[in-house]
């Protein structure tokens, strides 16, 4: 350690400013920071600091993220031998089941997830460096947490380059226009999600993207899936109940059924325990509640995370949820307030998206709007708009947007109460 | 009506090296320095060249833009040298003691109840006295041409390892109620002494008369004269509160009693890499080689005047600071420290922190040695909510700050800056993820009000 302790300290002045080296400070700065706390010391202020900083906090959440990355990759591998088993039922019939199999799905997962986690963070870093060299300054953390978050969050099966094209555009678009990390509006990982999910419709949602090998196996199987195979996810299944022909797993129903024959249908297919623990098809990470609650508890126990959102959120989708209950127009309506908190990515969104606090509320008040109203809308959109299932990235965005509105109102009373103390003093 | 406030924000940083409960005498100074710099925005006119004689309660400079306001010599001796920085701005004006004379400019005692404000006023300008007394707004001397709403007194400091004025000033009862009937002579409403709730303050505190005594309770900056004024009589704009040091009541207090200027100062040495750590009698002023030479646990340290979240680092042969009553001895952490055992991913038993990513949050006795590493580097702006556990004002720190960085002056106004010195946001600075200078920029936003607005 005292050995590469002392070539740092003789590589420092080199790339200093009038060092031979100079031009590739950015860079040395990246690389020698990563590997030793600079010797930097206050000059101004306070002469003793904290010890935390954005390194630490932001490998925190990477940290937060990594259960739910373990569950998605056997999650991804079960999921493409289930598949399997109806076309080859003598190889794999057994692998139907969650637990048999085990080496064989995590072989597949990893092959099939760690490949878009480098894209995610090759593409992203190295636009970042660009930035950083254009800047002059090194690597700055915040994309740390993003190249985690963007393999998290698409389906295992995206095509590669789609990932490289989505990163790249989260980046330069989503935040070093807006001048790098700290200064973004809108959540990078769901700018890259959004823009495959409207330029690339076809690989983000419809029943072909969620377990990994559909299309193969379609192709295999002369142009369908073979038969009591089903490529939906619940998200996409309960959607179907509101128009004419509800399905549930594969399995066309009867648009006659009432709406308790339909959801039992759908819970007989999508057990809730089931959905806790994440035996479910869906986005990589997305799918267990109990991967992304130990991340959560991660979070909140560093204190990374604000509480207030997390909180407000699951309270808002649960509130909005119960009053859609008692909407009741259909079945999608009808269906149980928690199921909507345990399927698709809103457990996800709420602990790892919505808490992103660059683009979230900053204000202590502002931060519980914010996370009760996006909460909310994402099962508005989920229930109200079936074309886009999975409203938490939508209703997620348009929170990052509102974000400053909702500040605006609580500094506006923190503002007024100064004002009314001076009128009545 | 006396009031009692519990604070539930604020932040102590509990550091090693406390001073005990001794006063010994310090070592005689051989040189003291007058520094300009102490009083922000001051523009000195120097009235002695250098090599002329002083005596103690001597006018050495006055303010060029109010010529009453003057400023004294402490010490009997010569005007050594007038050190100048850059665009020939005074940083000290330093005086060479002499050894044997102790000359002093004496005036008549004068018991300050049975005069007026304008002659107390009067007499504190010319004196010397008047730059103990600090205005808010702006943090800076108090303006003679103003009559303060009140005047607050904090009876206690809750900066790491501050010292205890419960110490400091026992047994000064009779020099400290004359300078409160001094103090209340300036303002049409009270003077306020601010308690703390946690002890049991000294009679001279519970004892005052002529006052208004109010109690606070809770963690740094519970001790902030800011904090206080914005509990007990929050400033509204275009409205003034004076603040004092106790110790500083005293002198005020001694020299109507006395008719001359005593600027004897007990001054805490403190910090883990400070030995023998007493309260030292010594001068405003002094050179601080008296107290701290030979008293260096390590090499590699920062001397600092004042405490170490606001002072300023004067290093070995530097003075002590016109306000202050503390030296703070730290070590450097000029250090490359690598990222598993001391760094970013290190488990960090030796780190104090106020976010639980550290374990400092498990033991909330623990005393640290902190070094003056930054800790990492400087960022913008990403975490949120951790200002707002340190600041128990109603103000929104980030967005104050924001108001400020954008130069936005209806928003500063706003959003409260009439009511905040830098020394409030000093624990925003310290627990600042993205190692912003808070303080720096607080006094960037007052410099901009007082230009534009005052």
């Amino acid at each position: 350690m005292k050995a590469l302790k002392k070539v740092i300290q003789n590589l420092d002045p080199k790339f200093e400013k009038g060092g031979k080296w100079e031009k590739m400070y950015p860079l040395y700065e990246s690389l020698s920071t990563f590997l030793f706390t600079p010797k930097h010391v206050t000059t101004k202020g306070s002469h003793i600091r904290d010890g935390v900083d954005l390194k630490r906090t932001m490998f925190m959440v990477v940290i937060a993220m990594i259960p739910a990355l373990l569950f998605g990759i056997y999650n991804t591998g079960h999921w493409h031998y289930e598949l399997q088993s109806y076309l080859n039922p003598e190889q794999y019939g057994t692998y139907r089941d969650y637990m048999i199999g085990f080496g064989d799905k995590v072989l597949y997962g990893v092959l099939q997830v760690l490949p878009i986690l480098i894209v995610s963070y090759g593409v992203g870093l190295a636009i970042e460096f660009v930035f950083g060299f254009m800047r002059g300054h090194g690597l700055h953390e915040g994309f740390l947490v993003s190249g985690m978050l963007i393999p998290l969050i698409m389906p295992a099966d995206v095509p590669l380059w789609m990932v490289g094209v989505a990163t790249a555009f989260a980046v330069v678009i989503g935040k070093e226009v807006f001048g790098g990390t700290g200064m973004n509006i809108v959540n990078i990982a769901l700018t890259a999600r959004a823009f495959l999910f409207f330029a690339y419709p076809t690989a983000m949602s419809g029943d072909k993207v969620w377990k990994s090998g559909t299309s193969d196996i379609i192709a295999q199987n002369g142009g369908t899936l073979p038969d009591g195979a089903s490529g939906a996810t619940a998200l996409g299944d309960i959607a179907s109940f509101v128009g004419d022909s509800p399905v549930v797993a594969g399995e066309a129903l009867s648009s006659s059924l009432s709406s308790a024959e339909l959801l039992q249908k759908f819970e007989g297919a999508y057990d809730p325990l089931h959905a806790i623990i994440g035996m479910i098809p869906g986005s990589v990470g997305e799918t267990s509640v109990i991967a992304i609650l130990i991340g959560a508890a991660i979070l909140l126990y560093t204190g990374v995370a604000s509480w207030r959102i997390i909180l407000s959120f699951f309270a808002g989708g649960f509130a909005f949820a119960l009053l859609m209950n008692l909407v009741g127009a259909n079945a999608y309506m009808d269906m149980p307030a928690y199921y909507h908190l345990i399927i698709g990515g809103f457990a996800f969104g709420a602990v790892f998206m919505a808490t992103d606090p660059v683009t979230a509320a900053q204000t202590q008040y502002g931060k519980l709007w914010y996370g009760f109203l996006g909460g909310g809308l994402a099962i508005l959109i989920r229930v109200l708009n079936p074309a886009y299932p999975e409203g938490v990235m939508l209703a997620i965005l348009f929170m990052n947007i509102m974000a400053p509105l909702i500040d605006h109102y609580v500094v506006q009373a923190n503002i007024s109460r100064r004002k009314k103390r001076f009128k009545t003093a | 009506m006396s009031k009692a406030v519990r604070l539930k924000k604020g932040l102590d940083i509990k550091l090693l090296g406390e001073a005990d409960q001794v006063k010994v005498e310090a070592k005689k100074p051989s040189m003291v320095a007058i520094k300009p710099s102490d009083f922000h925005g001051l523009v000195p006119k120097v009235v002695l060249k250098e090599g002329e004689k002083v005596k103690r309660g001597e006018v050495v400079f006055y303010d060029k833009y109010n010529k009453d306001l003057k400023f004294v010599s402490p010490v009997t001796g010569t005007i050594s040298e007038v050190v100048r920085g850059a665009k020939r701005r005074i940083l000290e004006i330093r005086i060479k003691v002499s050894s044997t004379e102790d000359e002093v400019v004496q005036i008549d005692p004068v018991d300050p109840s049975s005069i007026s404000r304008d002659e107390v006023k009067s007499i504190m300008l010319a004196n010397g006295l008047w730059p103990f007394l600090k205005q808010r707004p702006l943090d800076k001397i108090a303006n003679p041409a103003v009559t303060p709403k009140s005047i607050f007194i904090s009876s206690f400091d809750s900066a790491p390892l501050a010292p205890d004025y419960d110490f400091i000033l026992h047994g000064q009862d009779q020099f400290f109620q004359h300078g409160l009937n001094a103090l209340a002579k300036l303002t049409d409403g009270k003077v306020n002494i601010t308690l703390n709730g946690k002890g049991s303050p000294d009679e001279c505190f519970q004892n005052a008369k002529n006052v208004e005594i109010n109690k606070i309770i809770g963690k740094h900056p519970a001790g902030n004269v800011g904090t206080q004024i914005h509990h007990f009589d929050p400033i509204n704009k275009g409205e003034f509160v004076f603040t004092v040091n106790p110790q500083d009541v005293v002198t005020i207090g001694k020299f109507f009693a006395e008719g001359q200027f005593d600027p004897s100062r007990i001054v805490a040495l403190t910090g883990s890499e400070a030995n023998s750590r007493k309260y030292y009698k010594t001068i405003i002023g002094a050179q601080l080689d008296t107290i701290v030479s030979g008293n260096l646990a390590s090499e590699n340290v920062r001397v600092i005047s004042g405490n170490a979240l606001t002072g300023e680092a004067v290093g070995e042969n530097g003075f002590l600071g016109f306000y202050d009553a503390q030296i703070t001895v730290l070590p450097e952490g000029d250090d490359h420290k690598f990222f598993l055992t001391e760094g970013w991913l290190a488990p960090g038993f030796d780190k104090h922190s106020s976010h639980r990513l550290f374990p400092a949050w498990l033991m909330p006795n623990k005393k640290y040695r902190l070094d003056t590493n930054l800790n990492g580097e400087e960022r913008g702006f990403v975490v949120t909510g951790e200002m707002e556990k340190v600041l128990p004002f109603d103000i929104l720190p980030m967005q104050l700050i924001k108001a400020i960085m954008v130069n936005d002056i209806d928003a500063m106004e706003e959003l409260g800056i009439y009511e905040i010195a830098p020394e409030d946001f000093a624990l925003c600075e310290y627990v600042c993820t993205s190692k912003i200078s808070i303080q720096e920029k607080i006094r960037e936003g007052l410099d901009v009000i007082e230009e534009e607005c005052m």
